[in-house]
């Protein structure tokens, strides 16, 4: 794929790997389009809010332990500070460590539209390393610094000998992309570019890089993985600087979401020649499998990880098979994104769960490698299909959908978006833990909360029925597609 | 000019999407770029008839950037009238289109017969933080949609307060204040929260006078409504939490609206029965418990700070260590501010800082002898730090991260005895 770690930019995904973010009609036809290279994405003549590239830049930056980030612009922008300080206390509580990450925005006014200011940004930056003394700094713009071009790379590197750890400028630019996970890219770009060394001489380990989010899987990961001799490196959340700078040097590098990790992993194998599992992801049994067997390949450990199936098979697969019974013939709809929407339908396959409608809030057509995803490959090969349609969290389509098809549930993974199929009556799922569907035991701790989630729809229905939606008859009566257009 | 904003506790002028959308029924369209509403939205709280999440947005992409974005709001504006029901549509401009230069206030007139009234707020984040954009929100609804009305109804009074959502409390508070101004015979008016919406809009121009309990917050809304409806305006600046000071705020408003004594002193006097029955029987709480000491330190909003101070000095007894007011106060409002602070029982007077710098204001709390154990009540980022001086702590300001309040009350009588609650309860939760 040809990354450049010597500049700060990175390629948005819409023209690095040709994502889209609109698109209506079948699975099959999605993928044979993408594969032909036919595939062009739609616009919107309307729209509602979605996410900006930023908090999935920034949110996965500011996870690592003890390093600074500045945010420079208008107070709305690093107002994800909140957020991020309450994070820097709870999630290291969980490991029992600390950090003291810092997260600062520069409030930028009208003034500084009109004159710059750098030369804030170059006291706030010394100020901050003064302050916390951090492990690493990342410098981030926006969308007013970049449009009136503030030149933060210039003062990034002005002051990197004064402050003496890594620093690197972050460009998030709200406006950039569509496709917030273009975000992911980008702090994976800031950490390869200012963090990540080449491996050291004569370093043996074990140590496989774990891309997720909040690594609520980590103590049972640990466990299983322990059985391969293997040691997982969980990235980003809690992570160290000291620890990212070996990723060079590790095994393998795997994720449990293509979309978080696919930069990362790609890079660390062209780069450094560290293999990336590139593999159906760990949801549902098949997925599970396969990732592990391909993890026992690259890391010479397939007859240790045939043990482990086997033995774990015996105690799930009669109880997985038990509830499958009551799952079969229900009918869902699901909206996630795509590292998730084209995996959780396989696993509700499994469990005899018919999807009927998938959206994927955006759609890689290739991976960085040039591959179709993996997750799209094993539902065509498995001539699994269905309506499927690309939309970056257009919650008006999804109640288009859910008002027409009427399906037994709706499974989600972004926050502010179950609620409304909710109020349509619609039992919801949310899947906001990575590790909901992880491997043998939580495929089965999911089948029945899904279970659980429909056989009781009193919230649901009490809700409903005293809910007036706010979306007018005459939308109801659209095709879910109205508002595209051939992108220009 | 730019500055540190080390743990910031507002958010930029746009985030006054959440004005609009603690008005009943009014949609917030978004001129901005594609994540603005998420990342300015709250947790919790915000699922009601719209949330953040389908707020129309144009969404700007680069395109936009250099050609503009006047077309794409043109369509976002007309098919929002199609696919969203809604009484109001606010129009909120972000930092592009100001930037590059939109004209977004022509493409807004386009939409003047629309079956549906559609207003423009310019709300970019570097013009100025969410109390100012409040104030936006507020100033384009008198502007561009109230009109002129003969019609006075007596007793009738616009109630004007501090900014949803930014206030957890909000909702709660507006209803004890209604309540209160209600049991005077009077007729509150508010547009925030379940069932006011454009019906009460619709009445601001008709009210006797509007009230405004705030510091600062709505001083050029409600100067603005007396302009152009030359309808007066009571201002009363501290929200009032206890009997001292709601009693004192009864008393004013009163006078101000011509109640007669005798009906606020029986109004008075039966909310104060009720209270100091209740603080008699936990005065040995109070006095009685070994964790918290007199010293307090407030870290909030004007609004809160001066409430607080005014409540925990002039009710409970308690001595006010500094005090600071993290809203960003226009420099303009600090004397009249500070003045209030030095009019505390027994010729009290509280230091306070105007202070957006979280890491001073942690150093000052620090530094600062408070004899004992410091109560603290103040944003999140002040839990730990209350911890580590072994204080007591309450999440009572921006950013909220531990607790859930639907339609808690902190003003009045009966919102102070929760206040007391909420303190006592971290109190108990200890033995030192």
């Amino acid at each position: 794929m040809g990354v450049n770690l010597d500049n700060s930019n990175v390629a948005t995904r819409e023209n690095r790997i040709g994502s889209i973010t609109g698109y209506i009609g079948s699975l099959k036809d999605l993928a044979e389009q993408s594969e032909c290279g036919t595939l062009k994405g739609c616009s919107r003549c309307f729209s509602q809010s979605s996410t900006c590239l930023s908090s999935c830049a920034l949110g996965q930056l500011c996870g690592i332990r003890d390093v600074a980030l500045i945010h420079h612009g208008p107070a709305g922008c690093s107002v994800a500070a909140a957020g991020s300080y309450y994070m820097s206390k709870v999630m290291p509580k969980k490991r029992g460590v600390t950090s003291s990450t810092v997260y600062v925005g520069t409030d930028m006014n009208e003034n500084d539209t009109i004159f710059g200011s750098t030369e804030t940004l170059r006291s706030v930056i010394l100020e901050v390393n003064k302050r916390y003394s951090p492990k690493a700094i990342f410098v981030s713009s926006s969308c007013a610094t970049g449009i009136i071009g503030e030149d933060i790379d210039s003062i990034v590197d002005e002051v990197r000998d004064e402050v003496g750890v890594p620093i690197v400028a972050v460009h998030c630019e709200g406006f950039k992309s569509r496709i917030w996970a273009t975000g992911f890219d980008i702090s994976d770009h800031a950490v390869l570019q200012s963090i990540v060394q080449p491996p050291r001489e004569g370093v043996k380990t074990n140590k496989i890089n774990f891309k997720n989010f909040f690594e609520s899987a980590r103590p049972e990961i640990i466990e299983i993985f322990k059985r391969f001799d293997l040691e997982p490196v969980f990235l980003y959340c809690n992570s160290t600087v000291e620890e990212l700078s070996h990723l060079s040097e590790s095994l393998a590098t795997t994720c449990i979401c293509g979309t978080l990790g696919n930069y990362l992993g790609n890079t660390l194998e062209e780069k450094y020649g560290v293999p990336y599992v590139r593999s159906i992801n760990q949801c549902g049994i098949k997925g599970f499998e396969a990732w592990l067997r391909e993890i026992g390949k690259v890391t010479g450990r397939s007859e240790k990880v045939e043990e482990y199936i086997a033995e774990q098979r015996a105690i799930y697969m009669p109880q997985i098979e038990e509830i499958k019974k009551e799952l079969t013939g229900l009918t869902a709809v699901i909206g996630m994104g795509p590292g998730y929407t084209f995996e959780v339908s396989r696993v509700l396959d499994e469990l005899g769960i018919k999807v009927v409608w998938a959206l994927a809030w955006h759609y890689d057509k290739k991976y960085e490698n040039g591959d179709v995803p993996p997750s799209m490959k094993y539902l065509l090969e498995n001539n699994i299909d269905f309506e499927a349609s690309v939309a970056d969290q257009q919650n008006y389509e999804v109640m288009n959908i859910l008002h027409k098809y009427k399906p037994d549930m709706y499974l989600s993974r972004h926050p502010g978006s179950t609620v409304w199929a909710i109020k349509n009556g619609t039992p919801a799922v949310y899947v906001a833990d990575e590790y909901m569907i992880f491997g043998y035991k939580n495929t089965l701790e999911f089948a029945k909360t899904v279970l659980d989630a429909i056989r009781n729809r009193s919230f649901e229905e009490n809700l409903a029925a005293r809910t007036k939606l706010p979306y007018t008859d005459w939308w109801y009566k659209q095709n879910v597609d109205a508002f595209l257009e051939e992108a220009k | 000019m730019a500055k540190i904003l080390d743990k910031q506790r507002y958010k930029c002028a746009l985030a006054a999407m959440q004005t609009v959308q603690a008005i009943d029924r009014a949609l917030p369209i978004l001129h901005s770029g594609p994540g603005c509403a998420q990342k300015l939205s709250d947790g919790t709280g915000s699922s009601g008839y719209f949330s953040p999440n389908i707020f129309p947005c144009t969404s700007i992409n680069e395109k936009d950037v250099v050609f503009g974005g006047v077309k794409k709001l043109n369509s976002t504006i007309e098919n929002s009238l199609k696919v969203i029901d809604a009484d109001l549509y606010v129009v909120l401009t972000g930092c592009i289109p100001e930037i590059v230069g939109d004209d977004s206030e022509e493409v807004v007139t386009r939409f003047e017969d629309a079956d549906k009234p559609v207003v423009y707020a310019p709300t970019a984040g570097f013009k100025g933080n969410n109390y100012k954009g409040h104030e936006q929100v507020v100033d384009a609804i008198i502007d561009q949609y109230l009109k002129k009305s003969d019609k006075k109804e007596e007793g009738l009074v616009n109630i004007w307060a501090d900014v949803p959502y930014q206030d957890l409390f909000w909702l709660g508070n507006l209803r004890e204040i209604e309540k209160l101004i209600s049991e005077l015979g009077l007729k509150p008016n508010t547009i925030f929260g379940y069932n006011r919406g454009i019906m009460n809009i619709d009445k601001i121009p008709e009210a006797q006078f509007n009230l405004l309990v705030s510091p600062w917050v709505g001083l050029s809304n409600v100067k603005k409504l007396e302009k152009k409806f030359g309808t007066p305006f009571l201002h009363y600046k501290t929200l009032p939490i206890g009997a001292t000071e709601t009693s004192k705020f009864l008393r004013e408003v009163g006078k101000f609206a011509g109640v007669s004594e005798i009906k606020v002193e029986s109004v008075i006097k039966e909310h104060e029965d009720y209270y100091y029955y209740l603080i008699a029987r936990y005065a040995d709480l109070f006095l009685e418990n070994r964790v918290i000491n007199k010293q307090f330190s407030v870290v909030a909003d004007a609004q809160y700070t001066l409430a607080i101070t005014k409540f925990l000095v002039n009710d409970l007894g308690l001595l006010p260590a500094t005090q600071f007011i993290t809203d960003d106060t226009p420099k303009v409002y600090h004397d009249a501010i500070r003045e209030e602070f030095e009019n505390l029982n027994f010729g009290i007077k509280a230091e306070v800082l105007f202070e957006t710098d979280g890491y001073k204001i942690h150093n000052n709390i620090k530094e600062h002898d408070y004899h004992g154990y410091p109560l603290v009540l103040g944003g999140y980022y002040e839990k730990e730090l209350t911890e580590e001086l072994k204080g007591n702590f309450l999440n009572i300001s921006w950013p909220f991260q531990d607790r859930v309040v639907m339609d808690t009350s902190y003003a009045g009588y009966s919102g102070s005895i929760k206040l007391i609650e909420d303190i006592y309860t971290v109190a108990v939760s200890r033995f030192n």
